[in-house]
């Protein structure tokens, strides 16, 4: 245990960081980590070789994974606009912050699947092929959502970038 | 030699730093002569800055004590004996109580064969898979202690599959009760963490060999068959047809050779 202790403790702020950012609740997305912290302990001896943060995120994501099913199918309940800044800790610049919770209602708006690409790419520093693992897809999709989630996020940056006030107007009623 | 063409991945892997340093220096070149896909990329760049920075401050949060994996690893240890028991015992006092009374037309009329065997790895499956604490009660890289354990209990050389061709890797194995006596049950799971059950015992009269049959109880699914007194379940999350490949593999290594 005392292997694991040491492998795994250091890599806890990062699963929170993209269960948080993948569910946009900060009490659920720690319920996912906790969740899947037990799991990754009682399944210690029993993982494959192989990299422990791919093997960390993946039960994670899979986790997030069946919680958005079981969600979807009793209606969603985590509105877009509940997160408040508290939830994304504090930015130092006023003018920063505004711009990076922007960019998180922003981000919030792709579809999962591509969230979940450019976050486990371009947050969290996962090879194309470990998040392929992780994903449980082939990388050749990695690279076409990730594609696509640029492009989109891209737009919605670009669209809406000179009407930062209108836009949480038009979040709330167009639920 | 002219550079090989820059493609949409190339781009992104540009961003992300995953490049080679000579293909970096190749991607760059192109970006310096294509000042529209460079804007474009600048905006991905900006897009992945603005994210980690978004983010960034979520990781320097402490940790909650929910989250402290020690106590997480010291529960873990402690849980078993105490809680495990107690939902044991309220399970057992529930049925005697509020069942008791209506079962007993039920257990007089307890099916026999495989569609008993089958019912059992059903319930087999729907309390221990769900289970995060101990699933299994021994491990598979103690296999051999499982093995000798319950050929043992099943007066019986008893062989574990190997599914790992299937997709599927040996979590362990306990024994578990059944009205016909102990089975072993062998749990697997394969890389997105969904378990399967394998289920054996002896056959008591009913059903000695039984050609290899799906059954279904809510969304667990399944399939039984016997082969000369030995009888097996199959059960998972699935449809009974899509475990069937399985099955097949696990009765082809069960049999004698």
């Amino acid at each position: 245990m005392k292997d694991m202790l040491l492998q795994v403790e250091p890599l806890i702020p990062a699963l929170r960081r993209y269960a948080r950012a993948l569910v946009r609740n900060g009490a659920n997305a720690d319920d996912l980590v906790q969740d899947c912290l037990e799991r990754a302990v009682s399944r210690w001896y029993q993982r494959r070789d192989g990299d422990v943060r791919a093997w960390l995120f993946t039960i994670l994501h899979n986790l997030a994974i069946s919680q958005f099913r079981q969600s979807a199918t009793r209606g969603r309940h985590v509105p877009i606009d509940e997160t408040n800044e508290d939830d994304f800790g504090e930015a130092a610049a006023q003018e920063r912050k505004i711009m990076c919770q922007d960019v998180l209602n922003k981000l919030a708006k792709l579809p999962e699947d591509q969230r979940a690409v450019l976050l486990l790419v371009a947050v969290e520093d996962l090879s194309y092929s470990d998040a392929a693992k992780v994903l449980n897809i082939p990388v050749g999709t990695v690279m076409s959502r990730l594609s696509r989630a640029r492009e989109r996020l891209q737009q919605e940056i670009e669209g809406i970038a000179d009407k930062v006030s209108n836009n949480v107007v038009s979040l709330r009623s167009g639920k | 030699m002219s550079p090989r063409p820059i493609t949409e991945d190339d781009l992104h892997a540009y961003v992300d730093r995953a490049l080679e340093p000579e293909r970096q220096a190749e991607v760059a070149d192109y970006l310096g002569e294509h000042p529209d896909v460079a804007k474009r990329v600048a905006g991905f760049a900006g897009q992945r800055d603005l994210l980690r920075a978004a983010l960034a401050p979520i990781a320097e949060e402490p940790l909650p004590p929910e989250l402290n994996l020690s106590r997480i690893i010291e529960n873990r240890a402690r849980r078993p004996s105490v809680v495990r028991w107690a939902m044991a015992a309220m399970l057992l006092l529930s049925i005697g109580g509020l069942g008791g009374w209506a079962m007993r037309g039920a257990l007089q009329a307890s099916p026999g064969g495989l569609v008993a065997l089958a019912q059992e790895a059903a319930a087999s499956y729907s309390v221990y898979a769900p289970d995060r604490v101990r699933p299994v009660e021994v491990r598979a890289s103690d296999s051999a202690q499982l093995v000798q354990w319950v050929s043992d209990r099943l007066q019986r050389p008893v062989k574990v599959p190997n599914l790992t061709t299937s997709g599927y890797r040996l979590m362990g194995g306990r024994l578990v009760a059944t009205s016909h006596g102990p089975a072993a049950m062998f749990m697997y799971d394969d890389d997105r963490g969904s378990r399967i059950v394998v289920l054996t015992r002896p056959m008591s009269s009913a059903d000695q060999n039984a050609p290899m049959t799906p059954r279904s109880q809510g969304d667990v699914g399944g399939l039984a068959w016997a082969d000369d007194g030995v009888g097996y379940s199959l059960v998972g999350h699935a449809a009974p047809e899509s475990l069937r490949p399985i099955a097949n593999e696990v009765r082809r290594q069960a049999r004698p050779i």
